[in-house]
């Protein structure tokens, strides 16, 4: 890369970058530094006094059983929904590979639903399925289902894992898409000729070719349901029944706006900086480089 | 293809069509019953087929708007989200465009120490800073303003690393022809790397576009006047199940308009959607 011809302006990159540097300065570092120092503060109510306390909060919220309900929580449904919408969106994928006439039409009607806000997929969930008014809430009361999510933690925890799986179906098509036509045809019609059924084909050649865009949108799918669900949880179940889906990020938001716990809020997020960090780490080693793994 | 039986493929259809009926159930659900009264909206079952108060609807959240929430009209909402999407959309291809040059086609003291500045923002999305960002915009004064909408979302390490990965392939001749041509850096920046560029601002506009149609957390931290809402926002405060004042066909229609937009975007930018999406996850 030395050898790549630039041009000569010493003072012209500056300008060039300022505007986004200083975006960062301001909105990303300044308040990121913020958060570690609070993190190791402890503030009274009013505002009036802080003092240093250390790694006190950190201790604090990693010996706190409501924190601790709140990591199973959210590993509950990070993976639910991951699996969920890596399961429904495969066999589509896979069926839409099949088919010639209105391959672009299926395509159109099931990618859709990426446009569609967390918050207002949780929403139109929520309509369906709520206790009060929800049709289907009304059918499966009908044929004796106790149905009640806002009072059930596991019905309120499947509706918002159905909710936030719904959205990444068409995501994860795509992806299965692109990852199906890299497979070489002649592998799979030599199978055929060697007389493997339909299954056997699936489960022997195209599945584990398969894997690293399966293992990449496992990555991805976990990072969406971590992080962009906020207004899932938010517009459906405000992290209840109790705390039964109160998740991570969520937390973080209650407890800083709504509880006001500003050091232990500051705690929470400095762990899930490191969560992030390490996440990134994962998805640059590992997922960047497309390997076929045996 | 061989081995794929008549019956396989009339299969492949059937589960297609199943897979598209469960995915668009919800959303038509939903445009149903924007076009029903409020009563018969929540007596369950609601009736499947459309009702005749499609217009009358329509034209009650649009030009008046929810009583719970101050009588917003949706216009006043959609013109909201509009801006925020759009500058954001904008705001972030500028920037990254502009830092990606600098940085692939200057040599300069501190060009990689930049570049790591940037490519870190990766890893500190606003959920793990919300307070003290918070209390960034507080100071700033930026609550309930456009700009405190827009302006803290732009930054973008994906977009810049998108643009300076493609500037790298552009090849070192060009440049130099550009130079003996006596072309400066403003002149191939606006009259070659631009027109090059098209497909990838394209790609990246529609994604960001969605983006910023979506955000929640933001604005919801950011709005506390009802004018100043998103309609995703807005929609949430609209909705109450334990209120017997939530105006039901308002919310729906509501809900069907916040949808729509960006919806629209993706099934007609579609080539561009498909790519950018890829692009982005590199």
């Amino acid at each position: 890369m030395s050898g790549r011809v630039v041009f000569p302006n010493k003072l012209l990159p500056y300008l060039l970058l300022a505007p986004q540097l200083a975006i960062t300065a301001v909105f990303f570092y300044w308040p990121a530094s913020q958060a570690l120092k609070q993190s190791m503060q402890r503030e009274d109510p009013f505002g009036l006094q802080t003092t240093f306390v250390g790694l006190a909060n950190f201790r604090r919220v990693l010996a706190d059983p409501n924190y601790l309900n709140s990591v199973k929580v959210t590993a509950v449904f990070s993976l639910s929904t991951a699996f969920l919408a890596l399961a429904l969106a495969l066999p589509l994928a896979v069926m839409a590979e099949k088919v010639v006439r209105g391959k672009g039409i299926y395509r159109t009607l099931l990618i859709w639903p990426y446009a569609v806000a967390p918050a207002i997929a949780g929403m139109l969930w929520l309509f369906l399925f709520n206790p009060a008014m929800g049709t289907f809430s009304y059918l499966l009361r009908a044929n004796g289902v106790a149905w009640d999510p806002l009072l059930k933690d596991g019905q309120a925890m499947g509706l918002v894992v159905a909710a936030a799986a719904w959205k990444q179906i068409s995501y994860n098509f795509l992806f299965f898409v692109a990852g199906l036509q890299a497979i070489p045809r002649s592998l799979i019609e030599a199978a055929a000729i060697d007389g493997a059924s339909g299954p056997k084909r699936f489960w022997t050649i195209v599945f584990p070719l398969l894997a690293p865009t399966t293992f990449f949108l496992l990555v991805v799918n976990t990072v969406y349901a971590f992080f962009d669900t906020f207004g899932v949880i938010h517009a459906v179940t405000q992290g209840g029944p109790g705390k039964a889906t109160e998740t991570l990020v969520y937390k973080v938001y209650n407890d800083g706006f709504v509880n006001l716990q500003l050091g232990s809020s500051a705690a929470q997020s400095v762990i899930l900086m490191g969560v992030v960090i390490l996440l990134t780490a994962i998805q640059f080693r590992y997922v960047e480089r497309k390997v076929h793994y045996g | 293809m061989i081995g794929d039986s008549r019956w396989g493929i009339r299969l492949a259809h059937a589960i297609l069509i199943l897979g598209i009926l469960i995915v668009a159930f919800p959303l038509y659900y939903v445009f149903i019953a924007s076009t029903h009264a409020g009563p018969d909206i929540v007596r369950p079952p609601m009736p499947l087929t459309p009702g005749g108060r499609f217009i009358e609807n329509y034209r009650a959240a649009f030009f008046e708007g929810a009583a719970n929430l101050g009588g917003v009209p949706v216009w006043r909402l959609l013109l909201n989200t509009a801006i925020m999407a759009l500058g954001i959309a904008v705001g972030k291809i500028v920037i990254s465009i502009t830092s990606a040059y600098a940085i692939v086609f200057f040599r300069f003291p501190g060009r990689m120490v930049f570049f790591w500045i940037i490519f870190v923002t990766l890893m500190l999305p606003v959920e793990v800073r919300i307070l003290p960002t918070y209390k960034v915009m507080v100071d700033l004064k930026l609550i309930d303003t456009y700009t405190g909408l827009i302006l803290p979302l732009i930054a973008s390490a994906t977009a810049t690393l998108l643009f300076r990965q493609f500037f790298l392939t552009i090849p070192g001749e060009l440049v130099e022809a550009a130079r003996i041509d006596g072309a400066g850096p403003f002149k191939f920046f606006k009259d070659i790397l631009l027109p090059l560029s098209k497909s990838n601002i394209a790609a990246l506009f529609v994604i960001l576009f969605i983006y910023g149609w979506t955000q929640y957390l933001w604005p919801l931290l950011m709005t506390n006047q009802a004018e100043m809402n998103t309609i995703v926002i807005a929609l949430r405060k609209m909705v109450s199940f334990v209120d017997h004042g939530t105006p039901w066909h308002i919310v729906m229609v509501t809900c069907v308009l916040a949808i729509l937009p960006p919806v629209l975007v993706v099934v007609l930018m579609q080539r561009a959607f498909v790519r950018g999406l890829v692009e982005t996850e590199k």
